[in-house]
């Protein structure tokens, strides 16, 4: 537990030694603001809620998450301090996790900075804040499952890039999974049960089931074993391409 | 304290570390020795439990890294190839997170961190971040790394690459002073090194261990060994090198010219010491001697035979 949070800490403070930190946050509260406002209609709509601002939240993520995690594992790759990391006496679960952590409080940092909104909806009428509450809780766990694939993904590389890339590709699968288009590419040919699997494994469909308020233990188990899953395959993959 | 057992990696076809066996004791430091690619890293990496052997293993004071590799990794200090550190942090930060992995918190980290920084060095760049220092200090700060832990063994992948000779000077004063309560290895392609550290060297080549002996032992393999180097006033060297040539216990003269003076190289047959002899016999001829040196025995010319891939290497291992 220590030397999780002696990791956790040391990644956590990592980002804020560097840029990218200040960086990211600042792009994550624009690109929040401009979408809800300008596409999202915020005001026109009248309506006092934060629906058209979390809306967004999943394809911002699929753009700036993957961003967060490429360099999780592939710059410990790159720079040769996963041999120093790796040869310390830590589990690995422990080094995936304190990383992983880290991460997460960090996506969770730059979400709590969206506190302006809520208190202009609060100024502006009288919203159902538990519903609010909820569209956060879903946004955060979006995130999470996004760092999870991100750290897998970055774990199998050395190159920043290619991990932002076949991150961002890796979610954009899973966030259509659940889309008419896709489900009607499927209809016809497919088995049933194939269609309602892949229809369950849409990030955004059960994204938008937390959002509407109603925060059912379905979806929160499918968030927590998205993570579960490719945190287990991140550790799984250092592992077995530690050399190279 | 260290023992290695029969290593074995190999990287698809390729076997990187050919049955390496060996142990350090307490108060040993092993010179790790090899041309690069030889396979030095890689059994670096096997002990310290980064990379898992095909098989074989090693054992760090009685834990084997493959059964118990926390208990293992506990007793070792290691300084991966190239001193890898986090860029962005400060030093002191860095030595901070390694305390605190290694469990050490408040005053007693701070304490360890205090006295290694005073041991290494790195106090006046502590503050500093590790990308802005320079390549010396950031192996020594990749050595203070090492020995936060106070450990029994301490494994240094080339821990004086990079640094100017004062450096190198001060980190070899800092290995020989923490040896007599560690088993020390540390690899390097600087034979200079292992006769001024090392109390034993392994010489490794294409994954396998060549040789195995104290540095003079192995400088005593070299056809250098008790050879005399004889540098002459004139150009009579002709004539005395025929007259040495017919010296019992003589192998072989060569001759090397170089600024005005001639030089004889005088191989002795099996290794003898004929110095004696050839003292004498210069004595009662008369010859302009300036100088006359007793070679111990060249390293690096060991080193090249051994690991050179060729018949005489190959003969040379038989031998051995």
């Amino acid at each position: 537990m220590t030397r999780t949070s002696a990791i956790f800490r040391r990644e956590l403070s990592g980002y804020f030694t560097t840029p990218l930190a200040y960086v990211f946050i600042v792009i994550f509260l624009v690109l929040a603001g401009v979408l809800a406002f300008f596409v999202g209609n915020f005001f026109d709509r009248g309506q006092a809620d934060l629906q058209s601002f979390f809306v967004f939240h999943p394809w911002l993520y699929l753009v700036l998450i993957p961003a967060l995690s490429m360099r999780l594992w592939a710059e410990e790759r790159k720079s040769g301090t996963i041999e120093l990391f790796l040869t310390l006496p830590i589990r690995l679960s422990e080094a995936v996790i304190g990383k992983f952590l880290a991460a997460w409080c960090f996506a969770g940092i730059a979400l709590l900075l969206t506190f302006p909104f809520w208190i202009t909806v609060n100024v502006l009428g009288d919203p159902d804040n538990g519903m609010i509450l909820a569209g956060y809780l879903a946004s955060w766990l979006m995130a999470g499952a996004v760092l999870a694939i991100g750290a897998a993904v970055s774990a199998g590389t050395k190159n920043q890039v290619i991990a932002f890339v076949v991150t961002a590709a890796l979610v954009f699968v899973l966030a259509v999974a659940g889309t008419p288009t896709v489900l009607g590419l499927l209809q016809g040919w497919a088995p049933s049960s194939v269609i309602r699997a892949v229809a369950g494994a849409s990030l955004f469909g059960h994204f938008t089931a937390i959002t509407r308020g109603v925060v059912d233990l379905r979806d929160l188990v499918y968030f927590l074993s998205i993570m579960v899953a490719f945190l287990a395959a991140n550790a799984i993959i250092i592992d077995l391409k530690k050399a190279d | 304290m260290l023992e290695i057992r029969n290593l074995v990696k190999k990287f698809g076809p390729l076997t990187a570390v050919d049955d390496v066996s060996f142990s350090v004791p307490e108060g040993e430091v092993l010179g790790f020795l090899g041309p690069n690619g030889a396979g030095k890293s890689t059994t670096m990496k096997m002990i310290t439990g980064f990379l898992a052997p095909t098989s074989g293993t090693a054992v760090i004071c009685g834990h084997d890294i493959e059964a118990e590799p926390l208990a293992a990794k506990r007793r070792i200090g290691y300084l991966p190839e190239g001193a890898p550190a986090y860029p962005d942090m400060t030093a002191a930060e860095f030595l901070d997170f390694i305390a605190h992995i290694r469990g050490f918190h408040g005053i007693e980290a701070r304490r360890r961190i205090a006295y290694i920084a005073e041991l290494i060095h790195v106090g006046d760049v502590l503050h500093q971040p590790i990308e802005t220092l320079s390549k010396g200090y950031r192996r020594r700060v990749g050595v203070a790394q090492a020995l936060l832990h106070d450990p029994a063994v301490l494994i240094l992948d080339e821990p004086t690459d990079g640094l100017d000779p004062n450096q190198k000077y001060e980190m070899r004063g800092i290995i020989r002073d923490l040896s007599p309560h560690k088993a020390i290895v540390i690899s390097t392609h600087l034979l200079e090194e292992v006769e001024a550290v090392c109390s034993r060297a392994i010489i490794i080549a294409h994954g396998r261990v060549l040789a195995d002996g104290t540095p003079a032992e192995l400088a005593a393999r070299s056809r250098y060994h008790n050879a005399v180097r004889l540098d002459l006033a004139s150009d009579e060297a002709a004539g005395i090198a025929a007259e040495l040539q017919k010296l019992p216990g003589v192998a072989s003269v060569e001759a090397a010219a170089d600024s005005g003076q001639a030089t004889l190289w005088v191989f002795p047959q099996g290794g003898q010491p004929i110095s004696d002899a050839i003292v004498r016999l210069a004595r009662t001829q008369g010859w302009p001697v300036t100088g006359l040196y007793v070679e111990r025995g060249h390293l690096d010319d060991v080193f090249r035979t051994i690991t050179a891939p060729d018949a005489t290497g190959n003969a040379l291992r038989d031998a051995a």
